[in-house]
């Protein structure tokens, strides 16, 4: 019985000796996480303490005169963050549907295979495949084709360069829905059984059963994937940097070039001369992590809450 | 049958081809990628892509040589400094730890999974470039090895939760200590899938470019040891996809074609050992 034994024998066979290393390594695993925080904070003290919470509204990015706002890296975020997800969560959702109601298990499986590998390829090659085919493809395609016939919505005004917030929004876009796919595939599978049945036998088509009763039972669930993906797509760094024109502008215009929090740290944080313009900067990437933070945060609260649900229906 | 019945009929067989084409086309996307770079980064990979350094600018040819040992430097030691954190704290998490405590580490790992990887590139900047006052193999390997803590820490302490009861009753019956029992009896059942996770972690930190843009920085020439700014696969494509020169493209092409071929053999390689082993713990 492991409890009548004495504390020393215990330590001469190791197991205090185990439990503290193995702790040790635990322990720091939160130091880190909470340093991360800590250098955060301290290290965008001046433009806090300089520009409060006007930080946020300014639209000006002057290094030379040291003014430094944050709201056209806020805006270009959203608004491509915003357009991925229009044209990512329907994509994703519908092929999740597939994939969990109808397709035969050995087909869901090789597809979520290759769906998995999919969310494995990195941002960085979304990036070149952004630059080389969306680019050129809006300029001769999606241009066109948008700003002919609507030309006079204020979304679509205006010429285009190639570069832009569509363009950001599409490719991350391609990159949010592998992720999109898996979660929502994850949490229609654990929509129990019955309910399908039930819809079924009550006379409702297979579209009506999956549509009218799995899907809203499987509800908060996907709002979690969506959650998660809006996550990703708010830090999403690289893909966005090559696409998007790298220009401070809040622009009414999806063709208009923009810049995005991630991507002006990515260009400018090696280059960034002076404290205050280098903690600027660092400031942007404090709102970025609080804005990841507390999606994340939901996100996992609402795939808990489905997933629960299913099990508890099913017990 | 009505004609409402048959509409209802034409539109529950509409939209669920319309998720099957979903599905097909969030697929093939894959299958698009890899044939992308496939026909425009194959003709350039040869011999001299994997054994030369970069040549300079409007010369043809060249490799980058520096850029793949770059990235296998950081990798080593990303998993050297990654690995056994997030390994000893999931062991400490499956089989010390008390429930509060163990949901502490638990946040805080989740926490630090969902920083966005430029924000990690911030702190091992701030963290470690700075001191040196030098870009270097070690910043980057760093960033890139607290990527991997969260992902090791979480999978190992569910493998080492789903390795059934009786085998370490079984251990302790015979007398075993609770770390002897850990060492010779848990970990070994469990290793399988801890060594996917691992490999899960490697080939995702493997392609990862914006912590490496203000640690690794980048070189066009071989860095030596492991304080000097390096080369790498990523940043080297970020670099090269975004200059003018068609040469330059194409090598892009093909190093995000090795890349990415590294990444998905990893990860088929990772998911085989894993489906094999599954059946090895409960036999």
């Amino acid at each position: 019985m492991a409890g009548s034994r004495s504390f020393i024998s215990k330590l001469r066979e190791g197991d205090e000796i185990a439990r503290l290393v193995t702790f040790l390594f635990a322990a720091s695993v939160v130091l880190i996480t909470v340093l991360l925080v800590y250098e955060l904070w301290i290290n965008s003290a001046l433009p806090r303490h300089k520009f409060g919470l006007h930080f946020f509204v300014t639209e000006v990015w002057d290094p030379v005169m040291d003014q430094f706002g944050a709201l056209p890296f806020i805006y270009g975020t959203v608004v491509t963050s915003a357009v991925a997800l229009c044209l990512a969560v329907p994509l994703g959702i519908g092929a999740a549907i597939f994939l969990a109601e109808l397709a035969p298990p050995r087909v869901s499986d090789t597809l979520e295979f290759f769906i998995d590998l999919l969310a494995a390829v990195p941002s960085v090659i979304y990036g070149v495949l952004g630059v080389f085919i969306v680019v050129p493809l809006m300029r001769q395609v999606i241009y066109p084709a948008l700003n002919k016939p609507f030309g006079f919505l204020p979304i679509f005004k205006g010429p285009s360069y190639g570069v832009g917030f569509l363009t950001a929004g599409i490719v991350l876009a391609i990159m949010l829905i592998p992720y999109i796919i898996s979660v929502s595939r994850e949490v229609l599978l654990s929509v129990p059984r019955d309910q399908r049945e039930a819809a079924l036998a009550l006379g409702a088509t297979r579209w009506e059963s999956t549509w009218k009763v799995v899907v809203p039972f499987a509800k908060t669930g996907i709002m979690g994937s969506v959650f998660l993906a809006l996550a990703r797509a708010l830090g999403e760094t690289m893909a966005v940097t090559m696409v998007i024109g790298n220009t401070p502008q809040i622009a009414a215009s999806l063709f208009a070039p923009g810049y995005s929090i991630a991507a002006v740290i990515a260009n400018e944080f090696t280059e960034a001369t002076g404290e205050l313009y280098t903690q600027s900067l660092i400031a942007l990437g404090l709102v970025l992590f609080l804005l990841t933070f507390v999606l994340n945060g939901l996100a996992r609260l609402l795939i808990i809450v489905t997933t629960q649900k299913g099990s508890k229906v099913r017990a | 049958m009505n004609a409402r019945l048959g509409w209802r009929k034409f539109v529950s067989n509409l939209m669920l081809t319309l998720t099957g084409v979903c599905a097909f086309v969030s697929v093939s996307i894959l299958f698009f990628i890899l044939g992308y770079l496939l026909f425009n980064g194959g003709a350039s990979i040869n011999w001299a892509f994997f054994t030369q350094l970069p040549k300079p600018v409007g010369e043809v040819g060249g490799g980058m040589a520096n850029a793949i040992v770059g990235s296998a430097k950081l990798l080593l030691a990303a998993s050297l400094f990654g690995v056994p954190f997030g390994f000893m704290g999931g062991i400490y998490l499956a089989e010390f730890s008390g429930p509060k405590t163990a949901s502490v580490v638990r946040y805080a790992a989740d926490l630090l999974n969902g920083v966005p990887s430029i924000v990690i590139g911030i702190f091992a900047f701030s963290l470690v470039v700075l001191p040196f006052k030098q870009f270097s193999t070690l910043a980057g390997s760093f960033a890139l090895g607290l990527m991997m803590i969260p992902i090791t820490l979480r999978s190992t302490e569910e493998f080492l939760n789903a390795v059934p009861s009786v085998l370490r009753e079984g251990a302790m019956a015979l007398g075993a200590s609770k770390w002897k029992t850990i060492a010779t009896v848990i970990v070994p059942a469990a290793y399988r899938g801890i060594l996917t996770a691992i490999l899960l972690a490697l080939a995702r930190v493997a392609g990862e470019t914006a912590p490496l843009l203000f640690t690794a920085l980048g070189n066009r020439f071989w860095s030596p040891g492991w304080g000097q700014p390096t080369a790498s696969l990523p940043v080297v494509i970020y670099n090269y996809a975004q200059s003018p020169y068609e040469d330059w493209h194409r090598q892009a092409w093909a190093a995000g074609l090795v890349l990415l071929g590294f990444i998905l053999i990893v990860n088929i390689l990772a998911r085989t050992i894993l489906s094999r082993g599954i059946a090895a713990p409960r036999s």
